[in-house]
């Protein structure tokens, strides 16, 4: 559970299904496929019917949740290989829905703010969009300085990928970007960086 | 009158229906009304005798047009007083006060369609908003429902302006009625639904686009909320020390204005918030008509919005 | 009178400075000896005769060399500039308010005629001379936001209301205490306040969104906020941290008076009239401790308040390097002597 009181930071509150939603889309990423799978017992076979599941395994995490969630039998079932595609195909399908459909999230966080930048672009409203925070603590994080985003961000500071700063993770998130904010630690007395800590795991 | 308040003289009294009639107000000193945005109401205050009313009226002009303010008001059957003060006794050349534009209503601008559902008088805040979706050509479609042709305001006028594609009409006289189902199912992503009018419609409305899977938050309301009349009671001010009797007709807002209580509001409709005031001491029952407080809040006992809300018991003492 | 406007620099050979009657204007945001974070709103209405409330949009001497300034942030990072689509029709809103303003105040350096809807905009100061139709986009050189934005003093935010929350949706943020306008623009009024300290406990931003939901057309209201800033520098963004970061290792004794500034911010809000969105406008003062010293109440009052601050808001606007040391050099400044009532000099 993520309890630290960030006040930018998305609340993730958990997946229900709701009944009266005429489509449902499970976005799901590694551990997220429990999310869907631990409520089997709301799923009826309506439900199920008018149910499309988009899986990625995370990394060596979440494998073998690919039998599981075709047991369900849902109407359509994919497992993407990488979320680079699913979060492409995801483009696709929203773009054709239309307003009685719910989008479900489940997944690290990086993940979620990623599957919910798509369905903002899409025109929903996020306040509509449930989510579930499954598996490592990992963030996904912006540089402010050159607005590279490094992910799977683990510990504070760490190596910006891309211009190469070290930057401290701020507890301030954005959901138009779908990150927190990286800033340089080191700004005011320059080569001074302390050890990095493990604090995202 | 506060800084933002208009004297204002009647233009013209023009009827539209049977029992609506719409009211043009224009500057006093001939400047220029604030341009406005669509949904947005004024209050209109109006010198019956000794006692002051205060109606809230959505505007329906054009929110472009700073040349005056046009209304429509519906004469209610079971009127507390305005609206049939407005419709028996203001004529052209009188003066009135208005306050400046509030918006409770406004459209969600994200929006990439908007569907608009009106039931009778409900259709005067989206004669502004189509106004201005019109202009900045976004798209939207109106669903207008009236009990009987006769009744209709602007029904002709509507779609000769928007086009019979963005305007359908349904009189249920006439057995045509609005296929909720049909507007609801196939809306692309990104649409939003307001509805205007009586309680059942509005309600009507809210349950079948849940029913259909809209989310909550693409649906959006204008409850018109009139203050419900109850048994009289008077309430103590802790601040002003006075004491002051509220009427079977009236609230406590209504009550302290007339007692010469200077009390802030809005929209005198229980939406806004604005009047919310503590409730100093309380021996009975808060009597919420709100929409503002939230259940935990009204089930505390410490607030009350004076707009609309009453209460049963032996004494109440509200800190004004 | 005409203003006299200064040739200055905000970077590199920094020579920005206050003129004598400029420093009287300055508006110092402290009316106690002690400081504690609040709303502190007031209405926005017009006040003296030199102050900066003389005119609602407060056009003063540094106004050339900031507009030269933001040109010059804008060209190294255009991400300064933010304007979400749905916010359109509050651009043409912001630019009407800032012209009509702008022109009320200072007719003789602003001009704005209107015949309909085809507007001529005369800003003297800045050599413009445009004419174009109000609210169509193809006859103006820029959106209508970042064109009136650049003729501005002070960073400007629009904020949509919407879903009993406002919402930051467009801007132009160039003077800022470092905040990014690029990662925040999106959040909602407690997503982009979330980094400040001590103030959510209190219950202070539900209250003042609560206020700001409310705000009336014709009814603007003002507050302050303040921090501390070394060289006159208007953009302290995070973007350009690592440029100016080491600026508070710089602080000595000897030239504390010269470097350390305080950095004052009035905030105006609005509602405008079209998109019923709020209007913020940031305008950011600075003021040297040679400067600030200049008036003795401010120098006593300005001793104490720093030097009671608590721990959390002197790490959140990031003083703690130089606090110490300025805190001792004001000290010399400080008589004892009470201080009066109110903000403004004896």
């Amino acid at each position: 559970m993520l309890v630290e009181p960030i006040k930018s930071r998305p609340v993730y509150k958990g997946i229900t299904v709701d009944p009266r939603a005429r489509r449902h889309i499970f976005v799901l990423e590694g551990e997220g496929a429990n999310a869907l799978l631990e409520q089997k017992d709301k799923l009826t076979p309506a439900i199920l019917a008018e149910t499309d599941i988009l899986y990625v395994a995370r990394g060596s995490v979440g494998r073998g949740y690919e039998e599981a969630l075709a047991a369900l039998d849902a109407g359509s079932d994919w497992t993407a290989p990488t979320v680079e595609t699913l979060l492409f195909r995801l483009k696709v399908v929203l773009g054709s829905a239309d307003m009685g459909t719910r989008l479900y999230i489940a997944g690290t966080e990086g993940f979620i703010g990623q599957a919910m930048q798509i369905a903002l672009d899409a025109g929903m409203d996020y306040s509509a969009i449930p989510t579930e925070h499954r598996g490592s603590l990992a963030r996904r994080v912006q540089c402010v300085h050159c607005k590279g985003i490094t992910e799977n961000v683990t510990t504070s500071p760490f190596t910006c990928t891309h211009c190469g700063l070290s930057l401290f993770v701020r507890d301030h998130y954005s959901r138009r970007i779908g990150a927190f904010q990286g800033v340089i630690i080191d700004a005011e007395e320059p080569g001074n960086v302390p050890e990095p800590e493990e604090l995202y795991l | 009158m506060s800084q933002t308040d208009f004297s204002v003289r009647v233009a013209s009294v023009t009827p539209v229906a049977e029992t609506i009639k719409r009211f043009r107000f224009e500057r006093v000193d001939g400047e220029a009304l604030p341009i406005f945005s669509g949904g947005a109401h004024i209050v209109v205050s109006m010198k019956d005798g000794s006692v002051t009313r205060r109606n809230a009226y959505s505007l329906m002009s054009d929110p472009a047009d700073p040349s005056g303010y046009e209304i429509s008001v519906a004469k209610a059957e079971e009127s507390r007083g305005g609206s049939v003060f407005m419709h028996e006794k203001v004529k052209v050349g009188d003066v009135l006060t208005i306050s400046a534009p509030v918006n409770l209503f406004s459209p969600d601008w994200r929006g990439r369609k908007h569907i608009l559902i009106a039931g009778g008088i409900g259709i005067t805040p989206f004669m502004s908003m189509m106004a201005q979706f019109d202009k900045a050509g976004v798209a939207f479609e109106l669903h207008y429902a009236v009990r009987e042709r006769a009744r209709g305001a602007y029904l002709e006028d509507l779609v000769a302006r928007y086009g019979s594609a963005r305007v359908k009409t349904y009189v249920s006289e006439e057995g045509t009625r609005i296929p909720l189902e049909d507007i609801l199912t196939r809306q692309p992503l990104g649409t939003h639904l307001y509805v205007c009018g009586p309680d059942r419609l509005i309600a009507g409305v809210l349950d079948a686009g849940r029913d259909a899977g809209w989310p909550d938050y693409n649906l959006h309301a204008e409850h018109f909320l009139t203050p419900p009349p109850g048994k009289p009671f008077s309430v103590e001010l802790t601040r002003s020390g006075k004491t002051v009797a509220v009427g079977e007709h009236e609230s406590i807002l209504e009550a302290l204005e007339a007692a010469g209580v200077d009390a802030p509001y809005l929209c005198r409709g229980g939406a806004c918030g604005q009047c919310e005031t503590g409730v100093a001491a309380c021996e009975g029952i808060l009597l919420h008509n709100d929409l503002f407080l939230s259940d935990d809040e009204k089930a505390s006992g410490k607030k009350i919005m004076i707009c609309v809300s009453r209460f049963e018991g032996q004494r109440v003492a509200l800190e004004l | 009178m005409a203003i006299v406007f200064r040739q200055e620099t905000f970077r590199d050979d920094f020579t920005y400075r206050n003129s004598p009657e400029n420093i009287r204007r300055f508006p110092f945001p402290f009316p106690d000896d002690n400081y504690m974070y609040s709303v502190n709103m007031e209405p926005h209405v017009k006040g003296a005769a030199g102050t900066v409330f003389e005119n609602l949009i407060d056009v003063d001497e540094h106004y050339i060399s900031e507009m030269a300034d933001r040109a010059l942030v804008l060209k190294a990072d255009p991400l300064r500039y933010q304007a979400l689509p749905h916010m359109m029709q509050a651009q043409w809103d912001t630019l009407e308010l800032l012209m009509e303003q702008q022109a009320a105040g200072y007719p003789e350096h602003f001009t704005l005629e209107k015949n309909g809807d085809r507007w001529r905009w005369i800003n003297r100061p800045l050599g413009i001379d445009d004419t174009f139709t109000f609210g169509d986009l193809t006859t103006l050189p820029m959106e209508p936001l970042e064109y009136i934005s650049r003729q501005t003093q002070g960073d400007i935010t629009i904020v949509d209301q919407r879903d009993n929350n406002l919402w930051m949706d467009a801007g132009m943020v160039t003077t800022q205490a470092d905040w990014s306008l690029d990662f925040d623009v999106g959040m909602n009024f407690m997503e982009w306040h979330g980094p400040v300290p001590l103030a959510h406990q209190q219950g202070v931003f539900e209250r003042a969104l609560k206020f700001l939901l409310n705000m009336q057309l014709g009814k603007p209201i003002r507050r302050y906020n303040w921090t501390m800033t070394i060289n006159p520098r208007l953009d302290t963004s995070p973007e350009n941290y690592p440029k100016w970061g080491k600026d508070r290792t710089t602080v000595t004794p000897e030239n504390v008076g010269d470097k350390v500034h305080l950095r004052v911010e009035v905030q105006t809000l609005w509602r405008l009239p079209r998109s019923n969105a709020l209007l913020f406008v940031i305008r950011c003062y600075l003021m040297n401790m040679s400067e600030l010293v200049t008036v003795p109440k401010w120098a006593n009052r300005f001793h104490r308040v720093l030097g009671s601050l608590p721990t959390e808001l002197v790490d959140y606007k990031g003083i703690t390097r130089y606090r110490d040391v300025t805190v001792e050099w004001l000290s010399k400044y400080d008589d004892g002597a009470p201080t009066s009532a109110g903000t403004f000099p004896d």
